[in-house]
């Protein structure tokens, strides 16, 4: 036996209604979900930074500008290049709980014929290195040969092409994964490819003020301090007794990040909590005020032999599909406004960003719709709960 | 059909003078039948709608029962008094009733459609419209009715559903001499012809000459004096 039911032209006919309610569950929907994304690209961005940095400690020259020049590669992708004598290495080496030290040469590239801006070039020492080796293997499995690329994921060369730096032509031979860092701007090389790289800019005469060759230096030295050392410690024995270099603890550096980035987060599920709470509270308003509009109409229904579980029904019926359109709106429009202004989140927020996988972006979309469309039914099924509880005959009395 | 009141009255908990209650219906016993065309009268205030409603089974009364046929109305679980109400009483309320998102012809066909006999009742419902002169209205929204035919609305929804029992809380009162006419010899004809039971509440004597029975009600007691069959 098909029933009647008068949900659809109950919407239909009564469009400012329909549309106010859609409209509510849209930003509702779309607070939940570009929040929850842009939150977990961030702590995304942090855990890959974690894991990429995989040093206890870093030592960089002592000069004044080389350790926020680190910290600005390591996070925003700025170019730096500073270095210091290659002696400094075994003197690392040789500080005790050291377990593995693996020295790294920085050369910032003029307006590379790749890209329009320069780019960092990071040589790494392929025999000791334990940070960017594990990275680059996930896209090429042997050593890099001579004046052989790997590119961070958001340089603009591919595999083939090849990367004119100082007038030497280097083929880029991988890709590797994004980070959401600044080591996704910069490309990789052998340590004898950036030596290489070097001499090759001086002999076009820039000054990369390096006193004798470009053999006896290095940029920064990653540290792997042995277990149940403190690095914090071997940083601060660093300072004392290695001259003109600073040590970091990637602990500190990375607690300075996450300061940051908790106050970030933390903003944005307080911003999240109360849009939501406002939504929910506006919900609940219009869904009353539809209610005391609605009186009247819903006593008739019952008049005519509506029961309690059919007018809730009804009522129940309107609620989800007002709220499931207006939650798709809601997740499709914060789909529409993150995902194509990464890269300007990323900027203003100066922090690591790495949008999640595309699993976890969906399962956030199902959770922003399931929770608004609930939410907007439960607060409708309230409001019917407490209509049927009222005899329709003192309804039908008030006001006629 | 057999409609009984056993001792039915109405309190409504707001402060009224000397009592913080206010006794709208006292408590009072009758029985209208099929075939019978009883009218309701009394003022403004006596409490004819209220006890009207709680004959409906619109209203729990704060004492006594409501018996259709041996059927205790208020012991019925909410599902069987909404389905009842549906099947065997028509309620033309006093004041307005139509559906503001339905066409007039869906109001009038509404009863039906709730529970999916809206086909079988087009017939009736177009006849009806005809009679009470709304058929030209049969696509308008009820917010372009006036009051007249508003209740014309209400009272062919009522009599296309061919209910046993019909309640009527005035329902001539925004109708002009001609409708009015109509209206109670459609009420009187089917209370006769068709054995219907049909309670009418009135405040207009016009209503007075076609009734087989005339109750009275005064500050929520009834009295039965006339009897004109
Ligand atoms: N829900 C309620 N709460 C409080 N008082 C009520 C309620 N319903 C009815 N009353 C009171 O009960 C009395 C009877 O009301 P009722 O509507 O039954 O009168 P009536 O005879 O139908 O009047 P009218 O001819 O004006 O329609 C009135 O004094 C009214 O104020
Ligand atoms: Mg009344």
């Amino acid at each position: 036996m098909k029933r009647f039911s008068p949900v659809t032209r109950n919407l239909i006919r009564k469009p400012g209604r329909t549309v106010a309610l859609v409209l509510l569950t849209a930003l509702l929907a779309l607070s939940v979900f570009s929040g929850s994304i842009v939150i977990l690209s961030l702590r995304g961005g942090l855990n890959s930074l974690e894991n990429r940095l995989g040093a206890d400690v870093i030592v960089v020259p002592s000069t004044a500008k080389s350790k926020t020049n680190l910290e600005q590669m390591l996070l925003q992708g700025t170019t730096g290049y500073f270095y210091m004598n290659r002696e400094k290495l075994d003197k690392v080496r040789n500080t005790a709980g050291v377990e593995k030290a693996s020295p790294q040469l920085f050369l910032a590239s003029l307006r590379a014929s790749c890209c329009s801006v320069p780019v960092q070039v990071i040589g790494f020492d392929q025999e000791t290195d334990f940070t960017i080796r594990p990275w680059v293997a996930e896209s090429c499995s042997r050593t890099l040969a001579d004046k052989e690329l790997a590119v961070g994921c958001r340089v603009s060369a591919d595999v083939g092409e090849s990367i004119r730096i100082y007038g030497v032509n280097c083929p880029v031979v991988a890709r590797l994964a994004e980070t959401g860092t600044g080591l996704d701007t910069a490309v990789y090389c052998s340590q004898e490819t950036l030596q290489m790289l070097l001499d090759a800019a001086r002999d076009l005469g820039h000054d990369l003020k390096i006193s004798g060759s470009s053999e006896d230096v290095v940029s920064a030295i990653y540290i792997k301090v042995r277990d149940g050392v403190d690095p914090q410690k071997v940083a601060d024995d660093i300072n004392v007794h290695i001259r003109k270099v600073e040590a970091v603890s990637t602990k500190g550096m990375l607690t300075g990040v996450s300061d940051s980035l908790k106050a970030a987060s933390g903003t944005i599920t307080w911003l999240i909590a109360a849009l939501w709470i406002l939504a929910l509270v506006i919900l609940f308003i219009v869904f009353a005020m539809m209610v005391n509009e609605r009186r009247r109409e819903l006593a008739v229904y019952r008049l005519l032999g509506m029961s309690r579980k059919m007018l809730s029904s009804m009522i129940l019926k309107e609620a989800l599909l007002c709220s499931l359109a207006g939650a798709l709106c809601g997740v499709v429009l914060g789909a529409a406004l993150v995902f194509p202004f990464t890269t300007l989140i990323e900027h203003s927020l100066k922090l690591p960003y790495l949008t999640p996988a595309a699993g976890t972006i969906l399962l956030c979309a199902v959770l922003a719709l399931a929770v608004t469309v609930i939410s907007g039914s439960a607060a409708s099924m309230r409001t019917a709960r407490k209509l049927s509880r009222v005899d329709p005959g003192t309804t039908l009395r008030e006001g006629a | 059909m057999e409609l009984r009141a056993e001792n039915v009255s109405m309190r409504f908990f707001r402060k009224r003078g000397e009592a913080n209650f206010f006794e709208a219906v006292c408590p009072v016993s009758l029985t209208l039948k099929s075939g019978e065309m009883t009218v309701l009268k009394g003022k403004s205030g006596s409490g004819k709608t209220t006890l009207t409603h709680i004959l409906a089974g619109l209203l729990n009364p704060y004492e006594g029962k409501v018996l259709l046929d041996g059927t205790d109305l208020y012991a019925q679980s909410d599902v069987s008094l909404s389905r009842l109400r549906n099947e065997k009483i028509g309620m033309i309320p006093q004041g307005r009733s139509a559906v503001d998102t339905l066409t007039v012809y869906e109001n009038i066909l509404l009863p039906g459609l709730l529970y999916g006999k809206g086909e079988d009742r087009t017939a009736k419902a177009e006849e009806w419209m005809n009679k009470l002169g709304i058929a030209e209205l049969r696509d308008a929204m009820p917010a372009e009715l006036s009051g007249g035919e508003l209740r014309r609305l209400a009272i062919a929804r009522v009599l296309a559903a061919d209910p046993e029992v019909i309640m009527a809380d005035e329902p001539t009162g925004d109708l002009d001499d001609e409708n009015t006419r109509i209206v109670l010899e459609a009420f009187h004809s089917i209370a006769h012809e068709k054995n219907r039971l049909v309670f009418i509440v009135t405040h207009e004597s016009d209503v007075l000459p076609y009734a087989d029975r005339v109750l009275s009600m005064d500050n929520g007691r009834i009295s039965f004096p006339v009897s004109n069959t």
